[in-house]
């Protein structure tokens, strides 16, 4: 009796023991996360650091001649950014037409059928890597641009931006059309009753009903369109330069990281380490249009 | 008459306006998928004459008609298993600890926002905290495992978010029921939450395994670009994976290697489609079930 009791009463404070270890477990998976945060920030600042220890940092932000691995040597990080800024808006004046199209068609026009056909085929889009998005554009894209454009360079920025915009548009597609489907039925049937058609019901109701979520997919397409790397690194060049011309070779934030990580530079170098004070301006970048994104998202979410 | 006459050309105005918005929304969507007709056809007539048994047999080599895919095959089936055997437990764990234990205080919301966040953050950056911590910082080297690591912290958002869901769907009768039999919260996780979300983590973890196998700029970060002419036997070994090996080859000037390129190209699709095809199984042989 009493021994039973007592066999009881340790299995019980075993089983509490496991419980007790279990959840301590699972809790550390998931801090992992933001220790993974931490470390990106530790390493980009830690690495960062070190560069403007020999780079004025007012040289990086506002020098316009970026030519770290030819002498003499400028560390200006402004052409990088240019070309970054001059991709991303020939990007996103693809993805942002083509993408609400797309989902204006799906959420509005297309038959139940129709839209259980396309969707998979606009996923297949998102699934595509995007080193083949890059083989595209400078074997198919370039050689056509150069039918219209005959002095264009066959690294250019208007290629990888257009081809980045057909990567991006099932993001813009997806994340606008879950917006308006979220708009109430009897919102549009209540427009439909006083004798609105179609367009109006889409253009006047649906659209100004879903804002909040087709501009948050907006921001975060310029997110994506300032990440990318593999359709520049391939397609849009390696010459750093401030220009508007879209015809030029250039090269974005994230096309020097790959140069230079291919090994152009010593490992080690001043060169090298540039790669961590332009990851750092592109992670902030990036970090504030995110959370911009967000703000916008959360801010005009309208539950119906 | 006269109003009747205007009210008839308005109403034209507006039947012309809807149709107007018909054929733009029509061509956006054919936009993409014309886009993706040509992208998949440009990649298999260049790199269909290369494709045979030779390429998927040789190590890369500089004259084109004697080079493979092998080295980064293998390079690619190495850092995904890895990948998958330390992803998978992770991410399962923290998705079961923030829906089934978490606490609702201020350090379970920073967990989730930063999961948000670090799913945004773009791949290179992943690449540069991988050469920076693994490579160095560990002293890993250049090596599977470096790369296996970073790969892994790429994906764990998306596992995370995946399984989570997937736990949602659970209801919550089934763990009230279990509970009231006096289960403990593990028994209840282990017995009942999980056997029942497991096919919706698998989906979610096959298809972020799949954009792990197409992830380049990381990739090259940590492996560099080199001529790997062996077959990695162990996780410490240097290594290639396709998406750099078809990268190194559009790169290279001879218009032959395009070709070859493209043959990756098309290997790459091939496990991809698989992959997807996998995790779109499970989840309508899931979904059966549930009915």
């Amino acid at each position: 009796m009493n021994t039973s009791t007592h066999t009881r009463e340790s299995r019980k404070r075993l089983r509490r023991l496991q419980e007790w270890i279990i959840e301590k477990l699972l809790f550390v998976s998931a801090v992992i996360s933001v220790f993974t945060t931490l470390a990106i920030l530790g390493v980009l600042f830690f690495e960062a650091i070190d560069f403007f220890g020999q780079v004025s940092i007012v040289e990086f932000f506002t020098e316009t001649r970026w030519t770290p691995l030819f002498k003499p040597q400028y560390f200006g990080i402004l052409p990088l950014v240019g070309g970054t800024v001059l991709v991303t808006i020939i990007a996103l004046s693809v993805a942002v037409p083509v993408g609400l199209g797309s989902a204006i068609f799906l959420s509005e026009y297309a038959p139940e059928r129709l839209r259980r056909i396309v969707k998979p085929i606009l996923e297949i889009l998102a699934g595509v890597p995007t080193v083949v998005y890059g083989y595209f554009a400078l074997t198919f894209v370039t050689p056509v641009l150069q039918n219209f454009f005959p002095q264009m360079i066959v690294f250019n920025a208007l290629s990888a931006g257009l081809v980045m915009g057909i990567m991006i548009v099932p993001m813009v597609s997806s994340l606008s059309e879950d917006a308006m489907l979220a708009v109430p039925q009897s919102f549009r049937q209540g427009a439909y009753a006083l004798g609105a058609q179609k367009h109006e019901v889409i253009l006047r109701i649906v659209l100004p009903s879903a804002l909040s979520g087709i501009v948050a997919s907006f921001i975060l397409a310029i997110s994506r369109a300032i990440g990318e790397t593999m359709i520049v690194s391939i397609a849009a060049g390696s010459t750093p330069k401030l220009t508007i011309n879209p015809l030029e070779s250039i090269q974005t934030m994230t096309g020097y990281i790959t140069q230079i990580s291919l090994g152009e530079a010593p490992f080690g170098s001043l060169e090298y380490r540039t790669i961590f004070s332009v990851g750092l301006t592109l992670f902030l970048i990036v970090l504030v249009v995110n959370l911009i994104g967000q703000w916008v998202a959360k801010r005009y979410w309208r539950r119906y | 008459m006269m109003a009747k006459r205007l009210g008839r050309k308005r109403h034209v105005v507006r039947k012309i306006k809807g149709i107007l918005l018909y054929c733009l929304c029509l061509i956006g969507i054919m936009i993409s998928l014309v886009s993706l007709i040509i992208l998949l056809y440009d990649a298999f007539t260049d790199g269909l004459p290369w494709l045979d048994f030779q390429f998927l047999t040789s190590f890369p080599s500089r004259f084109p008609e004697q080079a493979g895919i092998l080295a980064a095959l293998f390079g690619s089936i190495w850092v995904v298993s890895l990948v998958a055997i330390i992803s998978f437990p992770l991410g399962v764990g923290a998705a079961l600890y923030l829906e089934e234990y978490a606490p609702q205080n201020w350090l379970t919301s920073f967990i989730q926002l930063n999961i948000a966040n670090l799913a945004g953050v773009p791949s290179i950056v992943y690449g540069i905290l991988g050469l920076g911590l693994f490579v160095e910082a560990l002293a890993l080297g250049r090596s599977i495992l470096a790369g296996a690591l970073t790969m892994t912290l790429l994906i764990l958002p998306v596992i995370i978010i995946a399984s989570r869901e997937a736990i949602r769907s659970v209801p919550q009768a089934y763990r009230a029921g279990a509970y009231a039999l006096g289960a403990t919260r593990w028994q209840v996780t282990r017995r009942i939450v999980l056997p029942q979300a497991l096919p919706g983590m698998l989906t979610g973890a096959i298809l972020a395994l799949s954009r792990a196998i197409g992830e380049t700029a990381p990739m090259i970060a940590i492996a560099a670009l080199v001529y790997i002419r062996f077959v990695p036997t162990g996780p410490l070994d240097r290594f290639t994976v396709m998406p750099i090996q078809i990268f190194n080859w559009v790169n290279l000037p001879q218009h032959e290697f395009r070709g070859l390129a493209a043959a990756g190209i098309m290997v790459l699709l091939a496990i991809l489609l698989g992959m997807n095809s996998i995790a779109i199984f499970i989840r309508n042989r899931y979904q059966k079930r549930a009915k």
